[in-house]
């Protein structure tokens, strides 16, 4: 059996979808028969799911407004010059 | 990519066109769909909001007054999104000059993490989509985030938050691809390290076990 080591290398390759066929098949193989490897496989993929999420990350209130205000000033502050 | 954003990308040139013309006004359109990409930029470098907003103000005006140096129009976002890391790093060593961690020193935490193995083998629970609703949740998944070095949080926040791709993100951090999925498999690791204690599944005792498959036990209840 391949070692665990080699598998959790590979994993982020094989979340995304970018590992090789060979790599997925050997992986594959590998998980079926760990259950550690598997927790970790599982997890990853449960943790992506909800990073990934917009709600995650609360941007602050009023920032784009803050932000294009600033800008407007600035901007026309340096054609005036 | 969904539609919209494929429109307002296509978009891009042409705008950019516009605002080198001298028609300023556009520059608001032309950045609108890269503000919350932009503020998540300079708070995984800043982890202060008020800094992260002041870093992206300054940024976003350096876009504006460099926009003739932007060779490829298609490129905006890696390149704009590039001035703000970049400004959000120089904001970061004029604020904590004497914290100042230099290049040596971020290198030799890399070589330290480059082992870095799961410790955790835990199952985790399901995390139904309104988990997110609970603002203990969040604020765990943002200190684990703060608590990554900086070189992974960066990696983390533009790949696994912002969904950009591998070659994207090595655009705007201006390193390797190779070296974008090294870092990304260790950040990932990591993150996974510091939230299994809040996903993982509770531990039943054997005794619990017991009780929960035992029929005269399930009767008695
Ligand atoms: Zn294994």
């Amino acid at each position: 059996m391949v070692r665990c080591k080699t598998i959790i290398a590979h994993l982020s390759e094989y979340v995304d979808g970018e590992a090789t066929p060979e790599m997925c098949h050997m992986i594959e193989k590998h998980l079926r028969g760990c259950h550690r490897c598997t927790a970790v496989y599982d997890s990853t993929r449960k943790m992506l799911v909800i990073t990934g999420d917009e709600r995650v990350f609360e941007i602050p209130s009023g920032y784009s407004a803050r932000l294009h205000r600033f800008l407007d000033k600035a901007i026309l502050e340096g054609s005036a010059s | 990519m969904n539609d919209q954003a494929l429109m307002e990308k296509s978009r891009e040139p042409f705008l950019i066109q516009r605002i080198r013309a001298g028609e300023r006004s556009h520059f608001h359109e032309l950045i609108r769909p890269y503000e919350r990409r932009a503020f998540l930029i300079a708070y995984s470098v800043l982890r202060n909001q008020a800094d992260a907003e002041d870093a992206v103000q300054q940024a976003m005006l350096k876009i504006f007054l460099h926009l003739e140096q932007l060779a490829e129009a298609d490129k905006f976002a890696q390149w704009a999104m590039r001035v703000v890391e970049n400004e959000a790093k120089m904001y970061k060593r004029k604020r904590h000059q004497h914290l100042y961690q230099s290049v040596d020193e971020e290198q030799e935490k890399e070589g330290q993490t480059k082992h870095f193995r799961p410790k955790q083998f835990a199952d985790w629970r399901d995390l139904p989509n309104e988990i997110l609703e609970q603002q203990e949740v969040r604020a765990a998944i943002i200190e684990s985030l703060a608590s990554l070095p900086e070189i992974y949080r960066e990696i983390f926040v533009l790949r696994d938050m912002e969904h950009l791709n591998i070659a994207e993100t090595a655009e705007v951090l201006g390193i390797s691809v190779p070296m974008v999925k090294t870092r990304l498999h260790r950040a990932r690791l990591m993150m996974r390290e510091a939230l299994s204690p809040i996903f993982a599944k509770p531990k039943v005792s054997i005794w619990e076990r017991w009780k929960g498959v035992n029929p005269w036990f399930a009767a008695k209840r």
